[in-house]
């Protein structure tokens, strides 16, 4: 496709794919490169530093920190993806609804979101979360209830601006149906920002799954989330600081690896002439 | 000035109505059994019955309702089930320290901020802009608990200079102790604003009064410190007015693990122990603050550019 | 002896498209006490001219090539350090800007911007550059000036911030003021006062200007000598009364017959044909042959002409056409 070359040709583009297509290759390739199971214990071997044996060390039960990384990867990433895209899909449609059809839902919409808006990220999807209680499935729900809002106001703001273009008045002169017109002229270009604002969501999810893994409130122990990595190996930080340091380096990874996708995106998606 | 304050105020009335109908909705969530949820299915019909009863869930929702905004406009906020205190003492007892990081964040943000933003602007398009972008896209990338976690290995244990959290009498020993978890929340901060305020210099350079300035002789820096960067500071500003409800969910995060005493660790003692007036209270006064630091920002920027007229 | 002598100057501008050569080897004088009108067309290179004079490239990715600047009793503008010129820039000459809605900083007080360029060149207290400043605003007219002092620029109107701006130009008495365009912005009854400030304060301090418009009407209204440009060259320079009732140069001739007006009474509009060449690839010989009545095959080949004197004409009218070199060929 016509993006993916324009994107491969931006350095920032061209590195965000080299890095998760490393990303990608690693996870696949975990079966391979590493003998060790994710959740096998060896008491034995516990807290290792880095070696040729084990990469990124052992933690306290002797798990392959290595192994462990990979396989959070999935995790995570599942989780980010989940979390950003369903929301978007929601918040998209109901921007474009809001912009197309104005008036009062419009008024309306507006309102809810600038309420919702006033309450921090964090604060709403803790509270939500503690109030649920602990679970994937809750996490989800938290998500879903608050983050659809920023692609709704992206997505109306594009709508009202591209709905005032000489084009798309054509189109309504020409009778097109609302939802035609809505679908084929407006979304393409009004999603345009909601997918650069979704590659910083990405970053921002993971961290926070990780956070709420961290405060016990989202995904739980033995899943090899990075937050949770990160929070067992807290009490060991001293002896063995690699425990702590790659989940860490892993998230940081993938947040700039995304970052630079949405740099590139924004680079690559922009109207030409 | 004073009216335009007050009717601002006003105007904000629904606004405020409105986050605490939200936040209430928000917690009442689903349809179904809150207090089942939140204990589990090991929980005896007694243990759920209590539980209902402490969060007053055996009454209709819009009772419910009902006494939770005369909680919010009597100032309580509601009363914790646990402290057995009214939710606003709770928070004045721990609103200073959060209110601190808030502070101390901002300006460390501020701080570092600046400095590159100002050399990427000046530089623009040269590898000192580009190396800039980098730092700070990777900036972003960390997360806030993973970072403090490392400054505490590295700060605290290794190199012994700052304690690994609590607080302290006084200001200047809390803003010692403090100094960390607002390093913490800062950097991310900085991160998000240093791309705007770069952005703002470039533009505020292209103007044309820089022109009369350079056109008048006055040297580069001259021109930089007293016409380009005043006139973007004031941007900054409202970029920061922004980004607030973003700092303070970031202290949430750091308070805990710094064992700070603030809202945020508030909030997360309330969620562990299951304090459902509380997390709503909090949740819904947290909403009020930022809305108010915003108007403030406002405020503040319309004092500093005098084109402004708070309107 | 001139205040100022520009040979052969040539600078080049960097942009998305290519380098052009904005200003292709321009030579003319500026005398002491006089006011030089420079005329021509959108991108014929008079605005770049004159930042060149003062290195004044506002961002754009410039540079002088070739050529000299000479600024009488200073040197070769040109060629100085920039912390040299930033001293001769706003001292020795000034430079007024189009648009005078956009050429003071909104959020400082008026009389600090003028206090501001006193104190940047001389040693003086802050109380004294305001009473300087204040005195500024009263030679330019500026009414009830003691409250103007301490406006912002929105609360002035843009006749008045004009005058603001012409006090800054005028705070340290330069020999040169180069006004770029500084009535095109405003309203006809505002142009006109600001034109009689200007030869106004000319008349007073003997300071000379370079006035650079589009409006030939303007500079017969108050300039002493000319030049016409085009594409980046000087086609035609002399006393404004020459130039504009006996133009030598086909170019001078095609403005005057496409203006209504003042100027040329009798005769019919009639519009130039075509557009200005590309500065980035200019074509050979005469710049101006595409679109010129009276141009030859020879007018388009080999260098750009050179201004020269015409005979039979006074000796200080130059233009920079072949064919005037024979009487009545050009007519």
């Amino acid at each position: 496709m016509q993006v993916l070359k324009d994107l491969l040709r931006s350095p920032a583009g061209a590195l965000a794919l080299l890095m998760l297509l490393a990303t990608l290759l690693a996870t696949l390739l975990t079966p391979l490169l590493s003998p060790y199971d994710a959740f096998a214990l060896d008491f034995g071997n516990a807290l290792q530093p880095p070696s040729a044996a084990h990469w990124f060390g052992t933690d306290n039960f002797g798990r392959d920190i290595f192994t462990r990384v990979m396989a959070g990867a999935v995790y995570d990433l599942r989780l980010a993806l989940i979390c950003v895209f369903g929301p978007m899909a929601f918040g998209v449609l109901i921007g474009l609804v809001s912009g197309f059809f104005g008036g009062r839902v419009d008024a309306a919409l507006m309102r809810l979101t600038d309420i919702v808006w006033a309450f921090p990220f964090y604060v709403l999807v803790l509270a939500i979360v503690g109030v649920l209680g602990p679970s994937e499935a809750n996490l989800y729900i938290a998500f879903f209830l608050v983050n659809w809002i920023g692609y709704a106001r992206i997505v109306r703001g594009e709508t009202l601006l591209i709905g005032r273009l000489e084009f798309i008045e054509a189109t309504r002169v020409l009778r097109f149906g609302k939802p035609r017109i809505m679908l084929r002229h407006i979304l393409p270009n009004a999603v345009t920002p909601a997918l650069v604002y979704s590659m910083s969501d990405v970053v921002l999810t993971v961290q926070a799954v990780a956070a709420l893994s961290f405060f016990g409130l989202g995904v739980q122990p033995p899943a090899p989330e990075w937050g949770l990595l990160i929070v067992e190996s807290i009490d060991y930080m001293r002896e063995a600081p690699w425990m702590t340091l790659f989940p860490g380096l892993a998230i940081v990874w993938i947040g700039i690896a995304f970052s630079l996708l949405g740099e590139g995106l924004s680079v690559a998606l922009k109207p030409k002439g | 000035m004073i009216q335009v304050i007050f009717k601002r105020l006003l105007m904000l009335v629904p606004v405020l109505i409105g986050i605490t109908l939200i936040g209430f909705l928000l917690l009442q969530v689903m349809p179904g059994d809150a207090a089942e949820r939140a204990m589990g299915t090991r929980a005896s019909a007694e243990e759920l019955a209590e539980m209902r009863r402490l969060w007053g869930l055996d009454l209709p929702i819009w009772q419910q309702y009902l006494l939770f905004l005369r909680d919010c406009l009597t100032g309580s906020f509601g009363v914790s089930i646990f402290h057995k205190k009214a939710v606003i003492t709770l928070v004045a007892e721990r609103l200073p320290f959060t209110l601190g990081i808030v502070a101390l964040s901002t300006l460390i943000a501020l701080v570092i901020a600046l400095p590159f933003a100002s050399l990427a602007a000046v530089r623009r398009g040269r590898p000192a802009d580009h190396a800039i972008r980098q730092i700070f896209v990777a900036l972003i990338a960390v997360p806030p608990f993973w970072l403090s976690y490392v400054l505490i290995l590295w700060l605290s244990l290794r190199l012994g200079w700052f304690p690994t959290g609590g607080v302290g009498e006084g200001l200047a020993e809390n803003l010692y102790r403090l100094f960390l978890p607002s390093l913490v929340v800062g950097l991310s901060t900085a991160a998000l604003i240093q791309q705007t305020l770069r952005a703002a210099l470039i533009d505020t350079m292209k103007a044309d009064y820089v022109d009369t300035a350079r056109a008048k002789g006055l040297r580069r820096h001259e021109i930089f410190l007293r016409h380009v960067m005043p006139n973007s500071l004031i941007s900054t500003i409202s970029i920061i007015g922004v980004r607030v409800s973003w700092i303070i969910g970031g202290t949430v995060v750091v308070e805990k693990i710094f064992s700070v005493p603030g809202l945020g660790s508030l909030l997360i003692d309330a969620i562990v122990s299951r304090d459902l007036p509380v997390i709503r209270g909090l949740t819904v006064f947290f909403a009020i603050m930022v809305v108010i630091v915003n108007l403030i920002t406002d405020i503040l920027y319309a004092l500093a550019d005098p084109r402004v007229r708070l309107e | 002896m001139s205040l100022l002598s520009i040979r052969n100057l040539q600078t080049e501008f960097r942009g998305p498209a290519g380098i052009a050569r904005a200003v292709d080897g321009v030579s003319f004088d500026v005398n002491p006490g006089e006011i030089f009108g420079i005329v021509g067309e959108s991108g014929c290179g008079k605005s770049a001219t004159c930042r060149s004079i003062l290195r004044l490239f506002a961002g754009a990715t410039a540079r002088i090539v070739g050529g000299e600047v000479i600024l009488e009793g200073t040197g070769d503008l040109a060629q100085m350090r920039e912390s040299e010129l930033a001293r001769v820039r706003g001292s020795e000459v000034a430079f007024i800007f189009q648009d005078p809605l956009t050429a003071l900083n909104p959020t400082m007080r008026i009389g600090k911007q003028v206090a501001e360029v006193i104190r940047r060149h001389r040693k003086v207290s802050r109380t004294q550059a305001r009473d300087a400043a204040l005195q500024l605003l009263r030679d330019v007219h500026i009414t009830s000036p003691e409250r103007r002092l301490d406006a912002f620029p929105h609360e002035l109107s843009g006749g008045l911030r004009q005058r603001v701006v012409i006090a800054m130009a005028l705070a340290l008495q330069p020999r040169l003021i180069i006004a770029d365009e500084p009535t095109t912005a405003l309203d006809v009854t505002v142009q006109d006062q600001i034109l009689r400030l200007l030869k106004e304060r000319r008349d007073s301090t003997g300071t000379s200007i370079i006035f650079i418009t589009h409006d030939l009407g303007v500079v017969s209204q108050i300039c002493d000598r000319m030049a016409v440009m085009y594409a980046g060259r000087v086609v035609e320079t002399g006393p404004v009364r020459q130039v504009l009732d006996q133009p030598s140069h086909p170019y001078t001739r095609a403005l005057l017959d496409a203006l209504p007006g003042q100027v040329a009474r009798d005769r019919d509009l009639t519009p130039i044909e075509g557009s200005p060449p590309s500065l980035i690839a200019p074509p050979a010989g005469c710049r101006f042959a595409p679109r010129c009545r009276v141009a030859r095959p020879g007018c388009a080949r080999g260098a750009a002409p050179a201004l020269k004197p015409r005979p039979g004409v006074a000796a200080d009218h130059l233009d920079a056409c072949i064919l005037t070199e024979v009487p009545d060929a050009a007519a």
